[in-house]
């Protein structure tokens, strides 16, 4: 496996072999000094045209801890900002030696443009409404860990709920879950779904009431306000009334559910409770989790000899 | 690897009764050499390594019953010289189950070829803190050492080619 573009191009196996991989980076993070050699030597770039706190971050540590160095490259003081144009980016900054990018993009598709351009290894950190596959395998590793699910996830209950329209976790999510086995609902009001779901392995609800007793994981998506111009909803008022996780739905979930959100979360909006006081809340463990996740991903495009198994 | 065809069946070298008996004789020396069991720690090298961590420290236990052994598995994967080549196995995850700082670590393998595994879990093994020192047992040492490493605790020393394989487990020692 060369790049990591979308959770489509992984089999079962390979989202497995990943999971798998990510226990040994869980175990590596957990280290009094939480550092190994593995990918010394190589060059890792960041190329982030759209904002990010957490997955910067993130895909920074991963590459750390691995050793790999890291250069994180700033669009906003770039030549990008003088009219360079994507193409002519990456091959300059390929040519210093890169061994992969980390690339997210507003336009669907910009991290498989890229592979033609470099001989690097590119993995996407998001692009456009497309894909996000790291958060996806990020999920999928907390929800093994938390539901104690190694095997897979035959019979879970995942509910996705929010803006799935413009969500690139979710068409992740619903990709690396049903890959897995799990059973996925997508809840929204008509206007956050996607105009077609032909080819989605999903069932659709607009009631998020009458499902909330049999689910094992309530996937809350952000609602992206700066969609609130384009009046897909009427208020974040009537949004918070109808999908937002109060108290009272909170105490409606089952004991061992699984509260999850990719961040940033919008208090107040879909997140009317308190998440600190869910006792199913794993959102943290998300975070801490994708440190892991990434790493793994870092060291089986770079480091791992796995090809005999990954491209078998 | 070569694609020859081998000889289909493998070569008992050890019975699991030998094996038994060398886990037996092994646990002796330990001890003898470390003047009791207290303060000392068995690391398994992922995975060939982890049984004979395990038997020993059976029998450790009935020698003195007093100061159980603890025992660890030290995946190595990150540390290899040839990181790339190898894939990581599934489900050999490390366990370092006391602080190492001031114990005696005895390190085991089920095979001692070129040395190179061992040099990586020394270097793995300074990352969770400064044993007093570092021993090497192994079930069976077949040379060919690319790397100035010896070990301290021997099953069976056993000459072979550089195409041989062979295979090192509680049941027996094999060689093909």
């Amino acid at each position: 496996m060369k790049h990591l573009l979308s959770i489509e191009d992984l089999t079962t196996e390979q989202i497995h072999h990943l999971l798998e991989l990510t226990d040994h980076m869980v175990e590596v993070s957990s280290r009094p000094i939480p550092k190994v050699p593995a990918l010394r030597g190589k060059n890792v770039v960041s190329l982030f045209f759209e904002d990010s706190t957490r997955t910067r971050t993130s895909f920074d540590t991963a590459a750390k801890r691995l050793s790999a160095d890291t250069m994180n490259f700033a669009v906003s003081s770039s030549s990008v900002n003088k009219g360079e144009s994507l193409r002519d980016t990456i091959e300059t900054i390929s040519a210093m030696g890169v061994d992969a990018f980390v690339i997210r993009h507003k336009s669907s598709g910009a991290p498989q443009m890229v592979t033609r351009w470099t001989n690097a290894s590119i993995i996407n950190a998001g692009d456009g409404w497309h894909q996000h596959p790291t958060q996806a395998l990020l999920d999928c590793y907390t929800i093994r860990t938390a539901l104690n699910r190694r095997d897979g996830f035959d019979g879970l209950r995942i509910a996705i709920v929010g803006d799935i329209k413009h969500s690139r976790v979710a068409r992740s999510d619903v990709q690396a879950f049903a890959a897995l086995g799990a059973h996925v609902t997508l809840v929204a009001p008509p206007t956050l779904l996607p105009p077609s779901l032909e080819g989605w392995p999903v069932e659709v609800s607009h009631d998020l009431d009458s499902l909330l007793p049999d689910l094992d994981v309530l996937y809350l998506l952000r609602v992206q306000r700066e969609r609130m111009d384009d009046a897909l909803l009427p208020s974040l008022h009537e949004y918070s009334a109808l999908y937002g996780l109060t108290a009272a739905r909170a105490a409606r979930l089952a004991p061992h559910a699984l509260v999850m959100h990719p961040g940033p979360m919008n208090r107040g909006v879909e997140m009317v409770v308190d998440p600190g006081e869910l006792p199913g809340s794993v959102i943290l463990n998300q975070v801490t989790n994708g440190v892991a996740v990434r790493m793994a991903v870092l060291f089986w495009l770079l480091g791992s000899g796995s090809d005999l198994k990954a491209d078998a | 690897m070569s694609n020859e065809p081998r000889s289909a069946a493998p070569r008992v070298v050890l019975s699991a009764d030998d094996v038994r008996r060398a886990i037996t004789r092994i646990a002796h020396e330990i001890v003898e050499r470390n003047h009791g069991p207290a303060d000392l720690v068995l690391i398994g090298l992922q995975r060939g390594g982890v049984w004979l961590a395990e038997a020993l420290a059976a029998v450790l236990a009935t020698i003195d019953s007093e100061h159980p052994v603890p025992v660890g598995a030290l995946d190595v994967s990150f540390h290899r010289d040839d990181v790339g080549l190898r894939p990581i196995v599934p489900g050999s995850v490390t366990d370092i189950p006391v602080p190492l700082a001031g114990r005696t670590v005895v390190l085991t393998d089920d095979v001692l070829f070129t040395g190179r595994t061992v040099r990586a879990a020394l270097e793995a093994l300074n990352e969770y803190g400064r044993p007093r020192a570092v021993q090497l047992a192994v079930m069976v040492d077949r040379g060919h050492r690319e790397l100035p490493i010896r070990p301290d605790y021997v099953g069976k020393n056993l000459p072979t080619s550089r195409e041989e394989q062979v295979a090192a487990t509680i049941e027996g020692v094999t060689i093909r």
